[in-house]
């Protein structure tokens, strides 16, 4: 009953060896300030209860790497709007669909009327727009570059089919300029980084040299399971402990240093890089990827003349210090009182791998 | 007739309605009881203390890999009866119709109720049918309600719970709702994956009778799986419930299935299986008589109760610790 | 944001591919791939391999896990 190439990366016996090097290797220390980066990581240190086993040799911090969490608000109410107009269907990741906009959420809406259906992939949208003629699909195309190719093979699918009614609606954000900004805050003080796994197998992980050199910050590309998260750590610890400050990579069974070529000729294809705006970070130069002019078919803002508005801050909700790894979830005013995953304040606490919320789900009292 | 759909007419009280129910419904459910048709089911003196239960069934689609919303409508009572020890006497079974629905579909439904109650022992002692207009139900709508005895001795104790107690899974999780997600087609993913849905009387009572107040507290996990029951299980005892992940049960496909969408077994439905607090001590010997019956073959012990405050944490496969608390809501596929 | 699963490739036809996970299996898109044959593992998101797992890599990152854990061990 082992599922290949995960369940011996969830060995117990290892990973007690593992944790035991570690404390062994690090000793007394003061705990070193780690960022995990991606959401992903975030989810599965939370599911594994990683936390508990390396507390005192590492401070985990959480980073922007929710691409629901750093999706300015402006952009569900676009959403929501697009999926107002009559025979139009919203297809979108269940990831999107309960967080909250400024007036309203996807869910919300759907029990309104809106048609909005949740999909496991950006084909099968484009699918339905084949069996629909008469509809007007919109995809919400949110994500990372791990899910920036897929959104353009769904592009370049629906060209190739010729197919005039699949638009995406793009919220695409790229990691490693993001790391560097972090990396340059004061405030937030990261001394290794945890990179993302899926990521790196897109872009490689030559991608994070520049934020291991410019910065002198350790960076460990590292995979998902708990042993490749802990081992990865064990390997931030060793750099810090030496005074290095390189990029190494623990997912070498997937990720390579150049990245997948292929992956990057498709992005290279139907998207440009931009400027865009972070959900409570702002806006990052070079860290957007839009929709390229002679793709401006597929493209929903383009289409339908509408123009994604930039967020007003909640004031109250701290998402932003959260995502920037300032303050722990439970540092938030909010957390746990106003802001729940029943009733949430902001994204971080109802995406399924916001900080907050794996705070809450995973959290032993 | 093949083809023949069900008309508003069947529901109207007519004829049409008379010979559905005298020639396709009762006819399958002939029992005493129910053969004169009278406005109500006499079950003649009940000795022992009585249990009542009822429930909804709406699933979609209505027919899928291990059963049927027949089939579930009979063992989901029946389940309720028995988790609180008691011997089912009779259920009834009221169904809304969708003007169009299939009748042989219908009669399917109903041959999947007549062996599912047969299994579990027990007698369709009254009912209903409606017919409503086209888009007012989906396909059909089951409610059943059941009515049993209570074995002398014995009744759930929550309150008897105590640390050291350990918890037994009857089996694998979430086979149900995955079974039920594959069978929607909405995600085009396959998988070699059946409904569990079964009748448990005979196992819970048997394991009720062989050891008795051991068995403190027992339920079925559905709707919310293992980890919304545990949740309840450990509020209505006010206990600290310890779960081991390693020992959880779970089938490779289903485990598939929930590591390409992001899905936590934990938290998907199940409609043959139980959950029992236990004596400590009695565990192994509980699990092992349940692995001698015909659906507790995949019997485990998944944790125990422990000190400290009131919920539900789990020890991971890595030696971590983590809260299983309440989901929000329906898991989603997700990217992230 | 990366959510992604090991899958064996069970079968290909043009730029689509049948993989496997446990016994469950889906339809998916092998556009970002070059040369994909039955047999292959390749990690599964979002419906499309984005990229393949190799074996012997997978291998040697378990050694290096065993390597440590045994240094570990107290006799």
């Amino acid at each position: 009953m082992q599922l290949k190439y995960i369940d011996e990366f969830r060995d117990p016996r290892l990973a007690r060896g593992v944790v035991g090097k570690i404390r062994a290797a690090w000793g007394d220390r003061p705990a070193m300030r780690v960022m995990e980066v991606c959401g992903t990581h975030t989810v599965s240190i939370a599911r594994a209860g990683i936390r508990s086993l390396l507390s005192g040799v590492v401070t985990l911090i959480s980073g922007p790497g929710c691409p629901v969490c750093v999706t300015p608000d402006g952009y569900i109410d676009a959403a929501i709007g697009l999926g107002e107009r009559p025979g139009t269907i919203l297809a979108t990741f269940g990831d999107m669909l309960r967080v909250p906009g400024k007036r309203s959420s996807l869910e919300k809406e759907r029990a309104k009327g809106i048609d909005a259906r949740v999909l496991y992939s950006p084909l099968d949208a484009v699918e339905i727009a084949a069996k629909n003629p008469e509809k007007e699909i919109v995809f919400l195309g949110v994500g990372f570059e791990t899910t920036a190719p897929s959104i353009a093979g769904a592009i370049l699918a629906a060209a190739d089919g010729r197919i005039a009614n699949f638009t995406v609606l793009s919220s695409i954000r790229t990691i490693p300029l993001a790391m560097e900004v972090l990396a340059s805050d004061p405030e937030v003080r990261i001394e290794g980084f945890l990179c993302p796994a899926h990521v790196s197998a897109i872009i490689g992980s030559d991608a994070y040299l520049p934020v291991a050199e410019k910065f002198g910050i350790p960076c460990v590309v590292a995979g998902f399971e708990p042993l490749d998260i802990l081992y990865g750590i064990y390997l931030l610890l060793l750099q810090k402990k030496r005074g290095a400050a390189t990029v190494e990579n623990e997912y070498a069974r997937v990720a390579t240093q150049g990245g997948n070529p292929k992956a990057l000729e498709v992005i290279g294809k139907v998207f440009r890089e931009t400027d865009t705006a972070w959900r409570g970070i702002g806006v990052l130069p070079g860290t957007g990827l839009r929709i390229a002019e002679n793709y401006a078919a597929f493209d929903a803002e383009r289409k339908f003349g509408i123009e994604i508005p930039s967020a007003e801050e909640r004031t109250a909700c701290r998402c932003g210090d959260v995502l920037k790894g300032k303050i722990s979830p439970p540092q938030c005013p909010l957390f746990g009182k106003a802001c729940t995953p029943e009733e949430p304040y902001g994204p971080c606490m109802v995406s399924s791998e916001g900080t907050c919320a794996a705070y809450f789900k995973y959290g032993v009292q | 007739m093949p083809g023949d759909k069900i008309l508003l007419s069947h529901g109207e009280g007519g004829k049409r309605t008379r010979d559905l129910i005298r020639k396709v419904i009762v006819k399958r459910f002939d029992n005493p009881v129910l053969a004169p048709l009278f406005d109500s089911g006499l079950l003649g003196r009940l000795d022992g203390e009585i249990a009542f239960t009822t429930d909804g069934y709406v699933v979609s689609p209505a027919v899928f890999p291990g059963g049927d919303i027949g089939r579930l409508a009979v063992c989901g009572t029946l389940n309720d009866l028995s988790v609180c020890g008691a011997r089912p006497i009779a259920i009834s079974c009221s169904l809304i119709l969708e003007e169009g629905f299939p009748v042989e579909t219908l009669t399917t439904i109903l041959d999947s109720m007549k062996a599912a109650a047969a299994e579990g022992n027990v007698m369709v002692a009254c009912g209903d049918t409606k017919v409503v207009e086209k888009g007012n139900a989906d396909g059909i709508f089951i409610t059943t309600a059941g009515v049993g005895i209570v074995s002398d001795g014995w009744r759930p104790a929550p309150e008897n719970v105590r640390p050291g107690d350990r918890v037994i899974l009857t089996g694998t999780m979430g086979d149900h709702q995955a079974a039920v997600l594959i069978a929607r087609n909405l995600l085009e993913l396959s998988a070699r994956i059946l409904s569990d849905v079964a009748p448990l009387s005979s196992m819970l009572l048997g394991a009720l009778s062989s050891f008795g107040e051991k068995v403190r507290f027992m339920r079925d996990p559905t709707r919310g799986g293992v980890g919304v029951s545990l949740n309840e299980m450990a509020e209505a005892s006010g206990v600290r419930i310890v779960l081991d992940e390693g020992r959880l049960p779970v089938a490779e496909s289903v485990r598939g299935m929930c590591e390409i969408l992001g899905f936590d077994p934990l938290y998907l439905a199940n409609e043959g299986k139980a959950l029992l607090i236990v004596d400590g001590r009695a565990a192994e010997a509980i699990a092992e008589a349940l692995r001698k019956t015909r659906y507790g073959k995949n019997a485990a012990v998944i944790g125990e109760v422990a000190e400290g405050p009131p919920g539900v944490i789990m020890k991971t496969v890595v030696g971590g610790m983590r809260a299983v608390d309440y989901p929000v809501g329906d898991q989603l596929p997700r990217i992230c | 944001m990366c959510l992604g699963v090991p899958a064996r490739v069970v079968e290909v036809k043009g730029t689509s591919a049948t993989v496997e996970v446990g016994g469950a299996r889906r339809e998916i898109s092998v556009l970002l791939l070059d040369r994909v044959t039955a047999g292959d593992w390749v990690i599964l998101h979002a419906g499309f391999a984005i990229e393949k797992l190799s074996p012997e890599e997978a291998e040697k990152t378990l050694a290096l896990f065993r390597e440590i854990s045994d240094a570990t061990e107290v006799h």
